[in-house]
């Protein structure tokens, strides 16, 4: 089954690529994608810019759109970004998600509808 | 015998049907003429009771989530009469409470669905219980299935069992209030879910053979299992005070005072063994009057900070009321929340207030209390109290 995992996590200041501490904290991203492409969970994944660049169209039924500037719920953890694993059953998605490596936040598993 | 049984029955079923057809043999009046002809028969039926119960369960499982079952009806090495045999063993069980008690549902999402899966009560009953309409219970038993379904949730043991003991507990001891409870009604269970808990507790206990919490539930259990046939006169049910304690089973109170010993000496208090404790008190005292309450209360109140539970907010009042008088008692609970439809708050409460003196007032929370009962037994024993009332 493949799982998408969901980090929600408050912002925070983070070091630019180049900038003194980038390496640092990039590395446990990348050996949890190594670790996930190693042992065949790998299937998707990317992170978002910040809620203060989200735009969003709000639909009402029969009244057209309106467009408008921030996220489409103003939350404290917000959705910065997702992974999409394969896993036997979701117990293994709960593990995989587990080692997700923010510091603090929520990280909500949700199965994909099969094709 | 036992290795013809274990033969056809698996060694765990042969067992314990041997033990049963010994425990009856010491009742007999007179020798049969072929005594080890009789054991056999009679151990070869318990077998065969005990096997048709678990094929029940599966049953009952089959029928009310055909895709939970633990085994693929495609696969052509399984067909659906295998599952029908012993092989149906308390190991599956327990996978399928650990599958019910998954920390991915809600508290009251696990209690239902074990009591529906593996208790097999209707969800009238269920809900009854939880005092929650029947309608949001069915409804929370198929959102859990489907989430089972969707999500993945897995039929295994997990590696680190601990880490879902805790639910496994609650809603195994839940079950057996359920049964502890209707047993005697004419109404009452169709299982019999007290020897269900129990049992299924010492399957815990087995697989769990360190943990404090499991076998001060299993004490615990056994405690009230041992009081169990004095708790009714017919089908009303018989308070603790006016229980006759020479038929309390003796040989269960030293089981469960074993248990609890054993748990007690590995220094990691919970609530199951808090609660033991307050059970060895009452078991144990001689005479009603020889009750210690005050040790009893101090109990309650160490369970009312690891719990926080309105309900054991109410016991303790029962029990500092018993210690110091009922007045106290009734202020403790004035303080207690979120019981407004519980109809034990209102029968303790009207209780205490006929202790005190003030049948006045007692009356219209022993109304109250009938009004909420659903219990047989209980609201016979609440008509009872308020016919006395009118001779005070």
């Amino acid at each position: 089954m493949q799982y998408m995992i969901l980090i929600h996590s408050e912002p925070f200041d983070a070091p630019a690529p180049g900038d003194p501490g980038f390496e640092e904290l990039m590395a446990p991203w990348m050996e949890y994608k190594n670790k996930l492409v190693e042992g065949g969970h790998f299937v998707a994944a990317e992170q978002l810019q910040g809620t203060e660049t989200a735009t969003t169209i709000r639909r009402a039924n029969d009244a057209g759109d309106t467009i408008v500037d921030g996220p489409f719920a103003e939350t404290k953890e917000h959705l910065g970004g997702f992974y999409i694993v394969e896993a036997k059953d979701l117990d293994e998605a709960l593990t995989l998600a587990a080692a997700v490596p923010i510091p603090a936040g929520s990280l909500e598993v949700r199965p994909v509808v099969p094709a | 015998m036992l290795a013809l049984l274990a033969h056809r029955f698996g060694l765990d079923v042969a067992d314990d049907a041997v033990q049963d057809a010994l425990v009856e043999a010491l009742n007999w009046a007179t020798i049969p003429d072929i005594p080890a002809a009789w054991l056999y028969t009679v151990a070869r039926n318990r077998a065969v009771d005990r096997v048709r119960r678990d094929a029940a369960a599966a049953r009952r499982l089959a029928r009310a989530a055909p895709d939970l079952l633990p085994y693929d009806l495609d696969d052509e090495e399984v067909t659906p009469d295998m599952i029908d045999d012993a092989a149906y063993s308390s190991d599956e069980h327990l996978r399928l409470l650990l599958l019910c008690c998954h920390p991915a549902l809600n508290r009251d999402t696990q209690v239902a669905l074990t009591l529906r899966l593996v208790g097999g009560l209707t969800t009238a009953e269920i809900a009854a219980a939880f005092l929650v309409p029947e309608q949001t219970l069915a409804q929370r038993v198929v959102r859990a299935k489907r989430k089972i379904r969707d999500a993945g949730i897995p039929l295994t043991i997990p590696a680190d069992l601990s880490l879902r003991v805790d639910a496994l507990l609650t809603v195994l001891y839940l079950i057996f209030n359920e049964g502890y409870l209707s047993r005697g009604s004419v109404s009452g269970a169709r299982v019999d879910l007290v020897e269900e808990a129990i049992r299924l507790t010492i399957t815990a206990r087995e697989l769990l053979p360190n943990n404090p919490e499991v076998e001060g539930l299993l004490a615990l259990e056994l405690y009230a299992r041992a009081r169990h046939d004095t708790r009714f006169n017919g089908d009303e049910l018989v308070l603790l005070d006016q229980q006759d304690r020479t038929r309390w089973d003796g040989e269960l109170i030293e089981q469960a005072n074993g248990l609890l010993h054993s748990a007690l000496a590995r220094l990691r208090p919970g609530p199951f063994q808090t609660q033991a404790v307050i059970a060895r008190h009452h078991a144990t005292a001689r005479t009603a009057a020889d009750t210690d309450w005050p040790a009893i209360a101090s109990a309650y109140s160490m369970l009312l900070v690891m719990t926080g539970s309105p309900v054991v907010a109410l016991n303790r009042a029962v029990a500092v009321s018993m210690a110091d008088g009922p007045d106290v008692g009734l202020r403790l609970l004035d303080d207690v929340t979120g019981l407004d439809e519980y109809h034990l708050y209102w029968a303790t409460k009207a209780e205490l207030l006929v202790s005190s003196g003030d049948v006045d007032a007692a009356a219209p929370a022993f109304a109250r209390a009938r009004e909420l009962a659903t219990n047989g037994a209980e609201k016979q024993h609440l008509d009872r109290r308020i016919a006395e009332l009118h001779g005070y």
